[in-house]
């Protein structure tokens, strides 16, 4: 979202020198654990270090160290090179759309055999990010971010627009807040963020990635997402949704000065709009995301992350016990939800959840919205190259919306790129 | 009595264009560091807030004061590795320049190849030598990449050729010195405005360097300043970025800076003015 140039120059160095690195002997089976062993931890999560304080507090045998990480797609690099050097931490935050890059570079572990007791603890669309669809299991989810519409109730009232229940309705609320005011827009489309698209496709039922046997499939073009994005060029070019890019200071002022009316985001937006639009305090509610028909309830995630076990660990049983217990265990999702401010993929850990944040004061029922919403979110399948996929949106959508173009060209350009990609890696692909 | 010289208006006005176009966004960092969180979107660019003190306690406060261990660090890494840098390179400049060894011209042309190679293509090897080494997630894993510095010793190396007259250490060697002790006593004397430069040239590079330290460092207690700012900025989806403690940590991070090229600056400025007055 954030240092783009910075993110493309890393993840090309970082690429490069593992397509030219060293291999990792690993792989053997890790031994019974006998006395204390000290696990290392790469997180971003906010006092991280004090929720695996009062762990270690309570297991004197695994003792769990945090090192604060930058959040993002260079720590993905970071990661996947120090587990190239055989230098990786035991336990990692993995990005929902980074684990199968992790899975495919072999750099984590499958620790089914620790962690399915607690697969219940979550719904089903959320494990499946960490199952990919197979048989085994990659990470424990941490944080999901079901995506729902957040819009400002008091200029609503004054444009005269009702909540759109269904996509149909937000594009005629779209035309009409334009049509009273140039300078105001219902919502946007943000060419610079896949996975908000990517969150919308997913709501529509795309299945941009699946795994069929060995071999993957790549749907990013398929009709579910196709009719996103017709819907979405048809709006833009009309010139009736906002197409700057999310989190510039253009963009935070025209959140703040109520120039930008919603905006489809997700469970984490409230700390994104407390700090950049702090004029909309109390102004805000939340409302699930229009349907694509009014008899659906569906949504889709945007962003989230699970903690895997890296496959150079030498204790990954004790690895698995602790990421476990971070993200199931009750006194652990209740230090999850106050000190990281996490929004818990658990199922336990959202029922914690009851005091609306601070910046929605006015909607007292903001969790069980969210909690709602959250069920609905459909399951999806991120594949092995999810950085590339997501680049070659930023570029094809990025120009379909300078030059006004086909959305659905620009989506077939994804597809193209990212398919290309996996054959050139060598992966297996179903015809 | 001399005429006074006609000032060059174009010459003039280039300058101050040039000198407006760089410190713009210094003095956009002035400001911005002096705004608190609510006014940082909100208010026109250039208009000073009033939240500098806020902000200044909020970074102070921000992980029980990581901050300044990550000052602590960068001055460090910065100093060290400039005081190391600025010896191995004046070392080196001097033995090249001044001594006649097979594969000298070798060694010289194998340098300027050196240069050539941005340091930030390094980073990533480096990485993976120095994680067989157990050094990673050390001081000394971005310590001892910064120690050798191509441009530093080729620096040293044209500055003794033409501070040191060949006559003068010849005298030396008549007189019995030793070739450490001309070293020590000749030749380090005569190179100290250039070995100011390359102090200043390395320290400026590792206090901003950002890549080697990223890769190398997993533990955010041993983060320099630019790795650690960097943490504040890509926190990572569900949090916001804490813009305005960054920005004020930038500003804070670029005065030990300017404070070290104002100390610095008559020995540097003997050097720039060195050569020309050469006989």
């Amino acid at each position: 979202m954030r240092t783009k140039r910075l993110t493309i120059v890393m993840s090309a160095l970082l690429v490069g020198a593992l397509a030219a690195g060293c291999t990792s002997g690993e792989g053997e089976a890790t031994p019974q654990e006998t006395g204390p062993v000290d696990l290392t931890f790469w997180t971003w999560a906010p006092n991280m270090d004090k929720i695996a304080e009062v762990w270690n507090q309570a297991h004197p045998n695994i003792h769990v160290t945090v090192s604060k990480q930058a959040g993002g797609d260079e720590s993905a690099a970071k990661f996947l090179t120090a587990a190239k050097a055989g230098n990786a931490p035991d336990l990692m935050q993995a990005e929902y759309q980074m684990l199968p890059s992790f899975v495919a570079a072999e750099a984590v572990a499958d620790i089914k055999a620790d962690v399915s007791a607690i697969k219940g603890e979550f719904s089903d669309g959320i494990w499946g990010l960490v199952t990919l669809g197979t048989d085994a299991v990659y990470g424990v989810p941490q944080d999901s971010g079901p995506m729902m519409l957040y819009y400002r109730t008091d200029l609503f009232t004054q444009y005269g627009v009702t909540v759109p229940k269904t996509w149909d309705e937000y594009a005629a609320a779209a035309r009409a807040v334009h049509a009273k005011d140039k300078s105001v827009y219902l919502g946007g489309f943000s060419s610079k963020d896949p996975g908000w698209f990517a969150g919308l496709s997913q709501q529509a039922g795309g299945q941009w990635w699946s795994i069929a046997g060995d071999a993957w499939k790549v749907g990013i073009n398929d009709t579910a997402t196709k009719k996103v994005a017709n819907y979405w060029g048809g709006l833009a070019n009309e010139g009736v949704v906002d197409t700057q890019a999310q989190w510039t200071p253009e963009w935070n002022a025209a959140l703040n000065d109520g120039k930008l009316l919603s905006w489809a985001s997700a469970v984490w937006a409230p700390g994104v709009l407390s700090s950049n639009a702090p004029n909309g305090k109390g102004k805000w509610a939340i409302a699930p995301l229009p349907q694509w028909s009014a008899s659906e309830q569906f949504s889709g995630f945007w962003g989230g992350s699970s903690i895997a076990v890296a496959a150079g660990s030498k204790h990954r049983k004790a690895a698995a016990e602790f990421t476990a217990w971070l993200n199931t265990d009750a006194k652990a999702l209740d230090l999850l939800i106050k000190e990281a401010a996490v929004y818990p993929a658990a199922k336990k850990g959202q029922s914690l959840l009851t005091q609306a944040p601070d910046y929605f004061s006015n909607q007292s029922d903001f969790w069980k919205v969210a909690t709602t919403v959250s069920s609905t979110a459909r399951g999806f399948t991120f594949g092995p190259n999810v950085n590339v996929a997501y680049s070659a949106y930023k570029d094809a959508f990025d120009k379909a919306v300078q030059s006004k173009s086909s959305f659905t060209d620009a989506l077939t350009t994804v597809h193209e790129t990212t398919v290309a990609d996996m054959k050139k890696s060598g992966f297996k692909l179903a015809s | 009595m001399r005429k006074q010289r006609p000032i060059g208006w174009l010459p003039t006005s280039l300058l101050l264009l040039g000198a407006f176009y760089c410190l713009l966004p210094v003095i956009w960092v002035l400001t911005a560091a002096t705004k608190s969180r609510a006014e940082l979107f909100t208010s026109q660019a250039f208009t000073p807030g009033t939240g500098l003190f806020g902000n200044l306690s909020d970074l102070s406060a921000y992980r029980d004061g990581i901050f300044w261990n990550w000052m602590a660090n960068t001055a460090l890494y910065a100093g060290g590795g400039a005081l190391l840098a600025t010896v191995v390179s004046s070392v080196a400049g001097y033995a090249l320049a001044k001594y006649q060894f097979p594969g000298r011209g070798l060694i010289f042309t194998t340098l300027i190849g050196g240069i050539l190679v941005p340091s930030v293509v390094l980073a990533v090897p480096q990485y993976l030598l120095l994680a067989k080494l157990g050094l990673a997630d050390t001081y000394w894993a971005v310590l001892l990449p910064s120690i050798l510095s191509p441009y530093s010793i080729y620096l040293a190396r044209i500055y003794a050729s033409a501070a040191i007259p060949d006559a003068l250490l010849e005298a030396g060697r008549i007189d019995g010195a030793s070739e450490t002790r001309l070293l020590r006593v000749v030749a380090f004397p005569m190179m100290g405005p250039g070995m100011v430069t390359i102090f200043l040239f390395q320290f400026v590079a590792i206090w901003n360097n950002f890549l080697l330290p990223y890769i190398m460092l997993a533990d955010d207690g041993k983060f320099p300043l630019t790795v650690g700012l960097y943490t504040l900025l890509v926190t990572g989806a569900n949090q916001p970025a804490l813009y305005n403690l960054v920005i004020t940590g930038a500003l804070l991070s670029i005065i030990p800076l300017i404070a070290l090229f104002l100390t610095m600056q008559r020995y540097w400025r003997t050097d720039l003015s060195g050569g020309s007055v050469k006989s």
